[in-house]
């Protein structure tokens, strides 16, 4: 985790603050049968925080990538070559 | 405009274009120029998990329990963003081990069991059809709607119609074709299905247009807005209660569904396949950790418009819920836009067909069918070399079958229940699947009992709470079972099991099966212990991305070095391993604590050692299968492991080296008595040659001393002796020469001249130069040569040798009162063959072998003067043979005798071919 180590974290981290967004007892404070700005709250609150959530997870991914040019150094991605490779080292 | 004909036609159209897509994403592949092969591909494939029941049944429910819906894409967006820890890994494992399904993921976990695969891919595919069932009740059910516009009205009842006027058995029959054409075209090493995945990504595209439009259209068409929408909603006490989640009920459910689905994303064997049995690569995943989340948000975010638009329009119930995407442009008379959200629908129904089957396909085939086949020695099947035209007609008949039986099951439960509840039921039995994957990859533990203990009793719970019920809901068998339990033992009630309630259906089952399904997974696991391949596997699975930061060194964390001596101590037995691991220590200088991981330095050592009892291939699959698991040696080294098997193996090795040995020693002792035998040839001809050189030299000598000696001999006495010292002198030259030439012959040193001859001319030479020996005897020559002669492949000097030979042999044993030699000389087929023939004494039977043997000579030798040197007749053999004829004599004492020889015609395709003499020139 040395290299895609800070993007990990943050989206461990984002998946606790969506674990908390997500069920009841933060949940229960917008389950309520009011209005705003012409939407029921409640769906207001459920489709705003989803979509805020995936725009903190895309940033969190994408602006992550500098860190994460090579996932696997020395190793291509590709799964046949990483298994030659992985062959390779055993020899 | 909006008829049978055109929706019909429009289907088909439309499913040939996903066709011609996936033939030219097959094409793509083919040509290495992948056209999958990016993240946005990736995730809109991912996308297959929003199938007719998102497209219909979320608007459905949205009707009946406001965001209750909700929870089944928030699940799944909650899975994505740990995607990166755990769906990466699932990739890189799938990827590393070459997973062909769900099945195989697990089973090979678990120590490449049988059972476990084989258990999964029941479980999966009784689990899944009533998921296949809805899509099918789905196509049926909005065709049965769009079809009698301009009425909006409800199909009928299916279960009055006979199963030849039931459209949902010709949809599934249409299914089934394309799933087999997508997917089963050939068999794919790889088992990547690239074409089927650019379709299913173009289908997603299609169904959240399509699932867009009709949001859009109803929002802001039909309504001003979400604001005058939900402004007239909330003008009905009924409706205003959907704004909320109102019971304790309903958040149970809510987080139960969020759970469920979090693990059906994964979980789901079409979902497996496409994230990670057909990802093509792994940096795939950060984008789709949040553009499939996106998706999902996109494609929901007007069910509950939709929903409350149909509740406002459609106020008496008449119309079912479920069909609100279809049936509000069609009472508004927008007919294309009700094609689309048809088409949409259909997209939807079809992708997830396609995928799920051919997921379950391949997994009926390879985790089932073909482990038992090849069990099955009869069969003969590991023999045969191509097996692709069974797995095909497997993988069809699979397809086929389980369609057939998501029929059955849509024909049985009919109309009882929603889309929705429908699919949870899948939903809950592919959940048993996930304590089994998320355990297998951060549990090292985990043994092979413990996930089948675990996913039996999850698989039983689930039928007994969720399948059996379905069907005594339709009446298949008797209803006093869900109402009073089994056998009337109200503990047994399978929605209230042992007494639990206040839950719904689904969380109540989702509950039971997991406290068994996790309870027995964790307990069996904890008192039973993995077998070496298990664990193995397991380091394998867990410590996948350690291995990569390890670079070469792979075997770091894998084994410790008491695993490394238990295993030297297996083969080499206890007191030699404890030997040698203390010369390793004294001679390194270090102490080798058996807990602390095996280092390289340690494992190289290991595997020497080894190999010096079991050979270095078999050291090398021993080590590695404590440092690291290979799968495609998996079998060598379920051979080798088995220690049984081992030992048989071993033994029967045993068995063939000392046959071998057997063998050798009667060959041996064979050429022993071969070179005996040269042996005393070689000492009965040193002694004949050195007797037959004797002879000569002896009278040269006592004739050369008499000479010397007498100086006074007369003029005529000494020229006598003088000329029998020459004539002897010759006769010691022409032995020589004679036992040179053979001795070069046998050892195949002489060079030979070969070239096509005339052998008329030889044989005219010879007789010519042989003339000499008839002048002053009464000895006459008679020939009987044909005009016309084969031409021959042979060396002329050497055939004309062989000619003076036989006929100063002829003059020498003929009668010497009154000679007659006979020469003849013709073609007998096709070849040459040439006779001398004398009048002499003749040779007895017994010698007619024999003089053709070196220095055997007919008669007594040791009474008469030897005529020649004996070695005339052995020299002819060896040249006649070389040119592949043969020589042999025809007499008998008193009559004369015939010698003959024969050499192939050059025409004919004789034994001594043109090629292999010419080889021999250079």
């Amino acid at each position: 985790m040395r290299r895609s180590g800070l993007m990990g974290e943050r989206l461990i981290a984002l998946f606790l603050l969506g674990i908390v967004l997500f069920t009841p007892p933060f949940l229960g404070i917008f389950n309520v049968a009011t209005v705003t700005a012409g939407i029921p709250t409640f769906y207001l609150y459920l489709f705003s925080a989803w979509l805020a959530l995936i725009v903190l997870v895309a940033l969190a991914a994408e602006r992550g990538g500098h860190l994460d040019v090579a996932p696997q150094a020395g190793e291509p991605p590709a799964g046949e070559e990483s298994d030659a490779s992985a062959r390779g080292g055993e020899g | 405009m909006l008829n049978g004909v055109t929706i019909l036609t429009v289907s088909f159209l439309y499913l040939s274009l996903l066709f011609a897509i996936a033939y030219y994403g097959d094409q793509r592949a083919d040509a290495r120029r992948s056209l999958i092969s990016n993240p946005y591909i990736y995730a809109l494939s991912i996308a297959v998990y929003c199938t007719s029941w998102t497209f219909y049944g979320s608007v459905g429910r949205a009707a009946s329990s406001g965001v209750g819906f909700l929870p089944i894409y928030i699940g799944p967006t909650l899975m994505f963003i740990l995607g990166w820890h755990l769906i990466r890994k699932i990739v890189r494992i799938s990827k590393v081990n070459r997973i062909t399904s769900i099945a195989d993921f697990i089973a090979s976990r678990y120590g490449k069991s049988f059972y476990l695969g084989a258990l999964v891919t029941v479980v999966a595919v009784l689990g899944i059809l009533p998921y296949i069932s809805l899509q099918l009740k789905a196509i049926t059910v909005s065709f049965g709607v769009l079809i009698q516009y301009p009425d909006v009205a409800m199909p009928e009842d299916r279960h009055s119609a006979s199963l030849l006027e039931d459209t949902a058995l010709y949809v599934a029959l249409l299914m089934g074709a394309f799933a087999i054409l997508f997917g089963t075209r050939h068999i794919d090493a790889s088992e990547h299905h690239e074409g089927m995945v650019a379709a299913v990504a173009f289908e997603s595209v299609v169904k959240l247009i399509a699932f867009l439009a009709v949001g859009l259209l109803v929002t802001y068409g039909i309504f001003n807005g979400m604001g005058d929408l939900y402004g007239r909603a909330s003008e009905s006490e009924q409706l205003r209660k959907l704004f909320t989640i109102n019971s304790t009920g309903g958040l149970v459910s809510w987080v139960t569904l969020s759970v469920l689905s979090m693990g059906a994303i994964i979980a789901l064997p079409r979902q497996f396949q496409v994230i990670a049995v057909e990802n093509t690569d792994e940096r795939h995943v950060r984008t789709a950790i949040w553009l499939f989340p996106l998706y999902l948000f996109l494609i929901n975010l007007f069910v509950l418009p939709i929903a409350f638009a149909g509740l406002i329009h459609f106020p008496s119930g008449a119309v079912d819920p479920d069909t609100f995407v279809l049936t509000l442009p069609m009472a508004e008379h927008y007919q294309t836009l009700a094609l689309i959200a048809f088409i949409g629908g259909l997209s939807a129904a079809t992708g997830m067909i396609i995928v799920e089957t051919i997921a379950l396909s391949t997994m009926v085939c390879n985790d089932l069918f073909m482990p038992i086949l090849l069990k099955v020695g009869r069969l003969h099947l590991s023999e045969r070399r191509d097996l692709t035209g069974i797995l095909l007609a497997i993988r069809r008949i699979a397809i086929i079958v389980v369609i057939l039986l998501g029929y059955a099951y849509v024909r049985l439960i009919g109309e009882s229940y929603a889309l929705v509840t429908i699919g949870l039921v899948s939903f809950v039995a592919a959940m048993q699947f996930v304590p089994l994957i998320v355990g297998g990859i951060l549990w090292k533990g985990a043994t092979e009992r413990g996930a089948l203990a675990g996913l039996t009793g999850g698989f039983l719970v689930w039928l007994y709470t969720l399948l059996l019920p379905s069907f005594a809901r339709s009446g298949w068998i008797s209803e006093s079972f869900v109402t009073d339990g089994l056998f009337g033992i109200a503990l047994m009630k399978p929605y209230a099991f042992l007494g639990l309630t206040g839950f719904d259906v689904i969380s109540h089952a989702t509950i039971w099966t997991m406290l068994v399904n996790v309870g027995l997974y964790i307990g069996v696991s904890l008192v039973t212990s993995q077998t070496m391949i298990e664990r193995s596997q397991a380091i394998h699975f867990v410590d996948i991305f350690n291995r990569a930061e390890a670079g070469g060194r792979i075997w770091r964390g894998r084994a410790t070095i008491g695993d490394l001596r238990e295993l030297l101590a297996r083969f080499l037995g206890h007191q030699r391993s404890e030997a040698s691991l203390a010369r390793f220590e004294r001679e390194r200088n270090r102490r080798l604590d058996p807990v602390s991981r095996a280092d390289a330095e340690i494992v190289t050592f290991a595997e020497r050692q080894l190999a010096g009892a079991i050979g270095a291939a078999s050291a090398r699959i021993m080590v590695a299968s404590v440092v690291r698991e290979e799968m495609r040696d998996i079998d060598e080294v379920m051979q080798i492991l088995d220690q049984a098997s081992q030992l048989i193996v071993y033994s029967r090795r045993l068995e063939e080296k000392s046959r071998a040995l057997e063998a050798a020693t009667e060959e041996l002792t064979e050429a022993n008595a071969r070179l005996q035998e040269l042996d005393k040839m070689k000492d009965d001809f040193v002694s004949t040659v050195s007797h037959e050189l004797r002879t000569p030299l002896t009278s040269i000598r006592s004739f050369s001393e008499i000479v010397h000696d007498h100086p006074d001999l007369p003029v005529e006495q000494r020229n006598e002796f003088l000329q029998i010292i020459v004539t002897e002198s010759e006769r010691l030259t022409r032995l020589i020469n004679d036992i040179l030439d053979l001795a070069k012959m046998e050892a195949g040193k002489i060079e030979w001249n070969v070239a096509e001859t005339d052998p008329r001319p030889i044989v005219e030479q010879a007789l010519a130069a042989t003339s000499g020996l008839f002048a002053n005897k009464p000895i006459r020559l008679e020939t009987a040569i044909a005009p016309e002669l084969p031409i021959v492949v042979v060396d002329r000097d050497r055939l004309m040798q062989v000619v003076v030979n036989l006929v100063s042999n002829a003059v020498k044993f003929c009668d010497q009162k009154a000679g007659l030699v006979r020469v003849a000389a013709w073609r007998e087929g096709d070849r040459l063959r040439v006779d001398v023939a004398d009048n002499g004494r003749g040779l007895a039977k017994a010698d007619h072998a024999k003089i053709f043997e070196r220095f055997q000579q007919a008669g007594n030798t040791l009474t008469e003067k030897p005529k020649g040197t004996g070695l005339g007749l052995p020299i002819s053999l060896q040249i006649i043979q070389h040119f592949g004829g043969d020589i042999w004599v025809d007499s008998e004492p008193g009559k004369g005798a015939t010698f003959s020889f024969f050499i192939p015609a050059a025409d004919a395709a004789g034994p001594a071919a043109p090629s292999r003499v010419a080889a021999e020139v250079t």
